[in-house]
């Protein structure tokens, strides 16, 4: 670090000259210094007891094939898209009334004419759920156009599935909460869509319904599902889907041929 | 001591020389205590996870009541056309518990299907039987006309264009103290004949009554 250069002090009483440092102290040492060095201390701390910068390593610092390019970034940006919806999520929670005769409707009304920033939040709920669609398919566009699916990430391509399935679970669900006739009708077609498939469609309406017709319970078990059941589902295979991104590392672009050159493809030992 | 390569080794533990081991045993300790414990978390887990299954599926198999309600006088329903009332099919949850409900007086003259006690006025549902959006009687066209996917059905509620895979639920009605009252709902199939109540989507005729149970709770 370079020596800053500096004027010399202004002719001053001795009385308001800074004292000379003591034995001992004035190393150089700024406040930022010290700050940095706190925090090395407490990361240490944590790591000594937990190793957890090498799981961080093991994480972060990877290869990535030549050719890696911005399409690359499509899964973390649904991932991101997950995490803002969860942000806001959790703060509409604190506005939003699961009450089916009327202070549902009105919360959402409350939150969104009255409560500062308000519309802007229950707004980036609302877009971000269809920017989070749009880019699952994308990134499964991807993943299929790349021939990332294939082995030994077919798992990945599973969890992936489920991941999309569950997304779209909660694209079902978070639609009826706002309980306008929008919400409503919609959600009653929805359902009996359910109901179409033989055999088990019956009932699995009538769970999604908790009962024949809609009824009392229909909206919280809706709410219940949407913010407690498949977001913790989703968070979890969302660890596992990176997980596996991390251990099997990303595949190259199709159109990355392999080097002719043998010096070249010799693997470091 | 038993052969090395005999494929039929002794049940007791001593037997297999484990260190140990009491005479007449034929389970370790060790092998014990892992099935064991993973019983005791099996026990455990199953618990609260088969209450909390319960609870989430019990309003499926729950019995409903039926209910009565009355929705007006006998000589309000002419026996050609439909009067719109509303009845609650769900209490306590305002109006998105309420239905709309089109009745009118038998007509001998057009309805051939059963006639019994309960069928003395015809109720028919505004459920359409495509995916439930509400169905609206239009005098003039004497239809019934779905705005979401163009359902369209007769006087009787039968289909007669768009995506309906049956004709329109009724309810039973009944007659008490010259008011006309509706009961529980049934669905029909293309020859008006009687089912348990089926969800919309879910056609009855032939091999579909099999495909699409109805619930247990409702079936008679």
């Amino acid at each position: 670090m370079a020596k800053r250069r500096k004027l010399p002090a202004p002719p001053m009483p001795s009385a308001l000259q800074a004292p000379p440092p003591r034995p001992g102290e004035g190393n150089g040492a700024t406040p930022i210094d010290h700050a940095a060095e706190a925090g090395k201390t407490v990361v240490d701390w944590v790591d000594e007891r937990t190793s957890l910068s090498g799981a961080a390593r093991w994480m972060m610092f990877r290869k990535v094939p030549k050719g890696t390019n911005w399409f690359y970034t499509l899964g973390s940006a649904t991932m991101f898209a997950f995490l803002s919806q969860a942000v806001t999520g959790v703060f509409l929670a604190m506005y939003y009334r699961p009450d089916p005769s009327g202070g549902a409707y009105e919360s959402i009304r409350h939150v969104t004419n009255e409560v500062f920033l308000g519309q802007f939040v229950r707004g980036m709920h609302k877009w971000g759920s269809s920017v989070m669609v749009i880019l699952v398919f994308l990134h499964m566009g991807r993943t299929f156009f790349f021939g990332a699916y294939k082995y030994p990430r077919e798992l990945n391509w599973v969890i992936g599935v489920v991941l999309l399935i569950l997304t779209m679970t909660m694209s079902f669900t978070g639609y009826l909460l706002p309980f306008d006739q929008r919400a409503y009708w919609a959600t009653i077609v929805g359902v009996n869509i359910n109901g179409t498939g033989p055999l088990i469609g019956p009932y699995l309406s009538d769970f999604l319904r908790g009962g024949g017709e809609f009824g009392a319970t229909t909206l919280s078990r809706f709410y219940a599902i949407h913010m407690l059941l498949v977001p913790g589902l989703l968070a979890a295979l969302i660890g596992a889907h990176l997980y596996l991104v991390a251990k099997l590392g990303t595949t190259a672009p199709p159109w990355i041929k392999a080097e002719k050159n043998p010096e070249l493809r010799k693997v470091d030992a | 001591m038993s052969d090395k390569h005999s494929q039929h080794k002794s049940r007791y533990t001593v037997d297999r020389q484990i260190p140990g081991a009491f005479e007449g045993e034929t389970v370790t300790r060790r092998r014990f205590m892992t099935i064991g414990s993973q019983a005791a978390g099996g026990v455990a887990a199953a618990s609260f996870l088969l209450p909390a299954l319960g609870f989430a599926i019990g309003p499926i198999f729950k019995e409903q009541p039926h209910t009565w309600e009355s929705v007006g006088p006998t000589d309000m329903f002419p026996d050609n056309n439909y009067i719109p009332t509303v009845i609650t099919l769900t209490p306590g949850i305002g109006e998105a518990g309420k239905a709309t409900v089109y009745v009118r007086k038998r007509n001998p003259l057009l309805d051939t299907d059963k006639a019994d006690l309960h069928t003395q006025f015809i109720a028919i549902t505004s459920r359409c039987a495509h995916l439930g959006c509400p169905v609206r009687w239009v005098d003039a066209a004497e239809r019934f006309i779905c705005p979401c996917h163009g359902g369209v059905y007769d006087l009787l509620g039968r289909r007669v264009g768009g995506p309906p895979v049956r004709p329109l639920d009724r309810f039973y009605t009944r007659v008490v103290d010259g008011l006309v009252q509706i009961g529980p709902r049934f669905s029909v199939n293309s020859e008006l004949e009687r089912f348990s109540p089926r969800d919309p989507g879910e056609p009855i005729d032939g091999i579909g009554q099999y495909m699409y149970p109805s619930r247990p709770s409702e079936r008679k």
